[in-house]
């Protein structure tokens, strides 16, 4: 007798049905729980995790988990100190991160990353269909099919966590004989060899400064100069923790750092000879290699949802969105995870939001599930009254504490809505873009931002009933709590007149 | 539509901006600068905001206006948002998608950098903004 499949959701109709369990996918079925909207949760994999189960490649992550914040662990606010735990509303379910670490680094390492990831699905009871692969999708009338290993999945919603996860090469001549990052073999192996990495962001970086003391020679190009996080102010850069090779060139220690764009790569007996072109003009440059490591990223694995009109963009073609992760081009379809980076905000001074990282995407995906279940489901969520006495107040701790505004600056922002008749309503957490561009009734969002100095201060926007958001920038304070005299007065002179004298 | 980086790099070479750039200039140039999409509807550059960005449309097209009043449109090869931030102020008119949008985008601290690395493009700039301006007086007589 064949065995009865214990696993949940078996294939059928269902409201929304999330795709992906890494940290995406599970933080959007958390809350798609949490307001009680049915869903089916399906996943290729056969246990949570998504690319922490295989990645960093040298096993330690880029996002800090600081154990000893300036409050307890269950307060909201500690999740600045912690960008690797998933949100949870109930208390005993945050910060699940620091008991896992063993005190070593303030970096988790990827295997107590993956341990985060499954005891947060164990501890919020969040059931997960794994080994089950989707494959391709169409629809059926209002509704989305999802085909899979086991079956058809229909929706009125679809969710899409997948990540950037497909191993990107370029179609340059030679790159066959490059092998991916992915595919990279145990540091030991490349020892005394001769390398030539392709691609100056944190993964080739990250290669670099792993493999130092095994290379006899280490080559990273790509057509752009590396950019370093400590100058860009953002995590758009290498981090801090793989600049040793930047160091190592400056002192002629072995490693070259070159701009310049890779013509073809040539196999030589058991070597390679990689032909390249200066950035900035110059004869070609021949550079003989032992080994060829394409950290030339990823792209999304979207299957085929370009044949339900989703369309893409970009090296890591990743889909145009809306302000709220929606399909721009295929409404009704949704994205949550890494996936949400292409969604550019406002990227003031040129600086990203941190969508691509777990602290980021967390809070991205719970203000989707909140924009979904009010837009498809008819949730209305609540709306806290606020007193005129406690709005200027409310703003500025909001912009000294809130971790959603720190993790996606310039990004999100908390809105209040300003209605004569309504009172002072809390409209929570929402897209920054959003809201300055929508028209709608008298409102005040606050966001945190870093300007080209590297200074980091509350900036407020201001809408008066039908017109555009006046922005305001308010000051900073060395120590980041900006609830100063200057900044309480400048606000209530701000919030005066469009709350008819109401803010004092 | 997606392009792979070749046909990025074949569709930046064709535009006026980056003409007289060689490949590995224009290839470093897609490097430098990050491909972005934008809904229809959505502004782009707001008026009065700071820390806004130098865009260069790749495809689709883009409102100019002033106090919520068009006087533009802008299109495949235009480019935008340069004016504010060589002058160091904020945007005097709003930027808003017409359609789906793609542009390349560069930060605002990088583009004196970046005009200064590719004095061509700052040649090609210096004639679009003249010209620009030559059609604004037009305009106005």
């Amino acid at each position: 007798m064949a065995e009865l499949d214990q696993r949940p959701f078996p294939p059928g109709d269902y409201p929304v049905v999330v795709v992906g369990s890494g940290p995406g996918g599970i933080q959007a079925s958390y809350y798609l729980k949490h307001l009680g909207i049915e869903h089916a949760h399906i996943s290729a994999d056969p246990v949570p995790g998504g690319m922490f189960r295989r990645f960093p490649f040298f096993q330690r992550l880029l996002s800090w988990t600081k154990p000893y914040g300036p409050v307890p662990r269950d307060d909201p606010f500690y999740y600045w100190y912690d960008w690797n735990s998933l949100l949870a509303e109930e208390p005993h379910n945050r910060a699940l991160m620091p008991d896992l670490m063993d005190g070593t680094s303030s970096f988790p390492s990827r295997p107590e990353m993956e341990t985060n990831l499954a005891t947060f699905v164990a501890r919020t009871g969040l059931p997960i269909r794994f080994d089950t692969r989707w494959e391709s999708t169409s629809r059926d009338g209002e509704r989305f099919v999802l085909h899979t290993s086991d079956g058809d999945y229909r929706c009125q919603v679809p969710i899409f966590a997948v990540g950037v996860a497909h191993p990107f090469t370029p179609d340059t001549p030679g790159f066959d004989f490059a092998a991916h990052y992915v595919d990279t073999r145990p540091a030991q192996t490349y020892a005394g060899k001769r390398l030539f990495i392709v691609g100056k962001e944190n993964s080739g970086f990250e290669l670099a400064t792993g493999l130092l003391q095994w290379a006899q020679r280490i080559v990273l190009a790509s057509p752009r100069p590396a950019k370093l996080s400590v100058n860009s102010h953002s995590l758009a850069g290498i981090r801090a923790r793989y600049v040793l090779p930047v160091e190592d060139q400056i002192l002629g220690g072995g490693v070259f750092v070159l701009n310049a764009s890779i013509q073809r790569i040539e196999k030589l007996g058991d070597a390679y000879r990689v032909h390249c072109l200066p950035s900035e003009g110059g004869a070609e440059i021949a550079v003989d290699a032992d080994e060829v490591i394409a950290a030339t990223g990823f792209t999304c694995p979207l299957q085929d949802l370009q044949s339900i009109g989703v369309e893409v963009f970009g090296r890591s073609l990743l889909p145009a969105m809306t302000n709220y992760w929606e399909s721009a081009t295929a409404p009704g379809v949704y994205f949550a995870g890494t996936i949400g980076q292409g969604v550019s905000g406002m990227k003031k001074y040129g600086l990203p939001a941190n969508s691509g990282a777990v602290q980021g995407a967390r809070y991205n995906a719970r203000t989707m599930v909140h924009h979904v279940a009010e837009k498809h489901f008819g949730v209305r969520l609540p709306r806290p009254v606020v007193a005129p006495a406690d709005l200027v107040e409310q703003l500025l701790t909001t912009a000294t504490r809130a971790p959603e505004l720190w993790n996606q600056k310039s990004y999100l922002a908390r809105a209040f809505t300003l209605d004569a008749g309504q009172g002072i309503l809390d409209q929570g957490i929402v897209p920054l873009a959003q809201f300055v561009d929508e028209e709608g009734p008298a409102a005040v969002a606050i966001a945190v931002e870093t300007d080209d100095t590297g200074d980091i201060h509350p900036a407020v926007y201001v809408r008066e009933s039908g017109k555009p958001a006046v922005e305001t920038l308010l000051t900073s304070q060395p120590l980041h709590d900006f609830r100063t005299a200057d900044n309480r007065a400048h606000l209530s002179q701000l919030l005066r007149g469009v709350t008819n004298g109401a803010v004092r | 539509m997606a392009m792979n980086q070749q046909e990025l790099v074949d569709t930046l070479s064709g535009l006026a901006l980056f003409a007289d750039l060689s490949r590995p200039q224009v290839e470093a140039v897609a490097h430098k600068m990050a491909e972005e999409s934008y809904p229809t509807g959505q502004r782009i550059l707001r008026q009065g905001f700071t820390g806004t960005g130098f865009y260069v449309i790749v495809d689709g097209e883009v409102a100019v206006k002033i106090d919520g009043t068009e006087i533009s449109r802008l299109g495949k090869g235009d480019f935008f948002g340069e004016m504010s931030i060589l002058l160091g102020e904020p945007p005097g008119a709003d930027i808003t998608t017409t359609r789906q949008l793609r542009v390349l985008h560069l930060g605002g601290s990088e583009l004196e950098g970046f005009l200064r690395d590719y004095p061509p493009v700052m040649l090609r700039m210096l004639k679009a903004v003249a010209l620009r301006l030559r059609n604004a007086n037009r305009w106005r007589s």
